[in-house]
């Protein structure tokens, strides 16, 4: 006899993985040129000749794979806040990450800064920087001395300072020349297209310390979302685990807004669709959602580059389109 | 077993919510915390859960303070009962009984066949064994706290602590819950701590009462020598008969009229 959780993650999740996993190896090869998959994956052939295997790894896999990393990591850090703030429309981008990581990114591109060195640019460190700087601004205002984190001054403190950091970016936008204003804008939609593989190893170590956080959290945070007295009282070190799943989630959501800039809409759509397919354990969730969160932003991926070829449609547009009006339809359904 | 001596608490220093309050809960006992609202019963629970530290006093579990214990250890050595339960994802009855199994898991443990023995026992236990599959959310609210106290059961604890537990319900469910305490409290031996404001519940389950007014204690001891007509008028303000029952010593408490001040 075996509990219905071990049953579901036995089953879901292999099913989640092997999706995504088809995900990664077949989008690079759906482009402007197509290319075999077999001829790609074909050592008899040397790389220099082999045209399939060099448009494969080099044009196209670090684009699929940001796609993957950037779609599990702000899926997964939806679950995360959504479960910390006990609010199914929390997102990664409610507690002002990303309002932070984006004034960032535009002062540095609107005071002409972003110059790149050894093929790191100094936009996704800025960026990162002021995600973080946000980060410890919430985390301080809602920081009280009896009891940890206060979840509603969080929820509120993350909204206000969402508000107040997109004054200073409009600001910022004002003040800067046609060309810099441009660019600030296109940071804004969203870019996949991270050139090549320095990026991601950039992004990795942030990303998968706060998935190893996110490894310990999911028994937890099936509890928090009962109230955080209940959790208390089954066990839970509340303040502790609070602190681990906001500090977690922000820090994976400023490494994957800094690598691909504030892409909307997977933190709060992939959840929703996670959990109307397998309930709402966060055991079966967290990991769910990773996997799928990384094939839905590659498949949005591949309809912003194909949908207009050989003109690009911004990434950040096309998770819109599809989670805007999703959104609103979780929101009539859940009030 | 679970022993307060001396507790003051205060959300603000100026207006404390309990002062100077002891009392002693035995191995065993089926104790009622009774008082009006706002008299620091929820607050009370809360520090013998050790949800909060007191702010004088100190609250003792088998003689150790209760901060001495970790988290973990006290969740393994009691439950609470909150009164209402809302939850914010669709979580199904069994999924939420199993949760109740947290204090005795290991960090990446899953809950495996003996948890769901336990589980399905709690649920037994409780009566709503059939609702095993059911979303919590679409519960009537008996239900509900049914299963919520079959989580804690689950628990596998030796005491049970309850908030209010029949405020929110109507008089069916009441005294269903409040038959399943004396249940729990005679078959399993379990040491149940109940606050309500509900006078019959007090009454007619509870051995001991503990009467709380405005943050300090009124009267404790057998229910029949501390529930007189005399501590219902100081507790609420209300003129009652009180009867004993002369063969079962049960005792009814009949509201008459609100007291002349």
């Amino acid at each position: 006899m075996t509990t219905p959780v071990r049953q579901r993650m036995w089953t879901v999740l292999p099913l989640f993985a092997a999706g995504a996993l088809a995900a990664v190896v077949i989008a690079p090869t759906v482009g402007s040129t197509s290319i075999s998959l077999t001829r790609a994956f074909d050592t008899s052939i040397p790389w220099a000749d082999n045209v399939d295997a060099q448009i494969f790894f080099v044009a196209r896999l670090p684009r699929v794979l940001a796609a993957a990393v950037v779609g599990a990591t702000l899926a997964t850090s939806g679950v995360v806040l959504q479960a910390l703030l006990r609010n199914p429309l929390a997102t990664p981008f409610t507690l002002g990450v990303s309002a932070g990581a984006a004034l960032g990114a535009m002062i540095v591109i609107a005071a002409g800064l972003d110059v790149g060195a050894l093929g790191v640019s100094t936009v996704p460190i800025a960026s990162f920087a002021g995600s973080m700087g946000a980060t410890a601004i919430v985390y301080w205002l809602a920081r009280s001395q009896r009891r940890g984190l206060s979840t509603n001054v969080l929820l509120l403190a993350g909204v206000t300072l969402n508000a107040f950091f997109s004054a200073l970016i409009m600001f910022v936008q004002y003040l800067a020349d046609f060309t810099q204003s441009f660019r600030t804008l296109r940071w804004l939609m969203g870019d996949l297209d991270v050139g090549s593989y320095g990026p991601l190893v950039a992004a990795a170590p942030f990303v998968l310390l706060s998935f190893a956080v996110f490894a310990m959290l999911p028994r937890t945070l099936n509890l928090l979302t009962l109230g955080s007295d209940v959790a208390a009282a089954r066990g839970v070190d509340v303040a502790r685990a609070e602190r681990l799943a906001f500090i977690s989630a922000s820090l994976a959501t400023g490494a994957a807004v800094s690598l691909a800039g504030p892409i909307g809409f997977i933190g709060i759509v992939v959840p929703h669709l996670v959990r109307l397919l397998v309930g709402a354990d966060h055991r079966v969730v967290l990991p769910a959602s990773a996997f799928f969160g990384a094939a839905f932003l590659i498949g949005c991926d591949l309809v912003s580059r194909t949908a207009l070829a050989p003109l690009e449609l911004p990434v950040g547009i096309v998770t819109a389109m599809i989670g805007g009006p999703f959104f609103l339809w979780q929101l009539v359904r859940h009030s | 077993m679970l022993c307060a001596t001396d507790l003051g608490f205060a959300y603000d220093a100026r207006q404390p919510v309990l002062a100077g309050v002891s009392l002693e809960v035995r191995a065993g006992a089926l104790v009622g915390v009774l008082g009006p609202n706002g008299s620091g019963k929820t607050t009370l629970l809360r520090l013998l859960a050790g949800m909060r530290r007191p702010t004088s006093g100190a609250v003792t579990l088998d003689g150790r303070p209760l901060h001495s214990y970790s988290r973990r250890a006290l969740a393994a050595r009691m439950a609470v009962v909150p009164q209402e339960t809302h939850l914010a994802f669709d979580y199904s009855v069994m999924e939420m009984v199993l949760m109740g199994r947290h204090p005795h898991l290991g960090l990446f443990e899953v809950e495996g066949p003996a948890d769901l023995a336990v589980a399905r026992d709690a649920l037994a236990a409780t009566n709503v064994a059939h609702l095993e599959d059911r979303d919590f959310a679409t519960l009537s609210g008996g239900e509900k706290q049914r299963v919520v106290i079959a989580a804690a059961l689950a628990q596998a604890t030796d005491v049970l602590l309850l908030d209010e537990p029949t405020s929110s319900l109507d008089l069916g469910a009441q005294l269903d819950i409040a038959q399943l305490l004396v249940h729990l409290n005679a078959t399993r031996g379990v040491t149940v701590v109940v606050s309500t404001h509900d006078l019959a519940l007090a009454s007619g389950i509870c051995r001991e009462l503990v009467l709380l007014r405005q943050g300090r204690v009124q009267a404790a001891g057998a229910t029949a020598d501390v529930l007189t007509a005399d501590h219902v008028r100081t507790l609420y303000d209300v003129d009652a008969d009180v009867h004993v029952h002369p063969i079962t010593g049960r005792v009814s408490v009949v509201p008459l009229r609100r007291a002349a001040r």
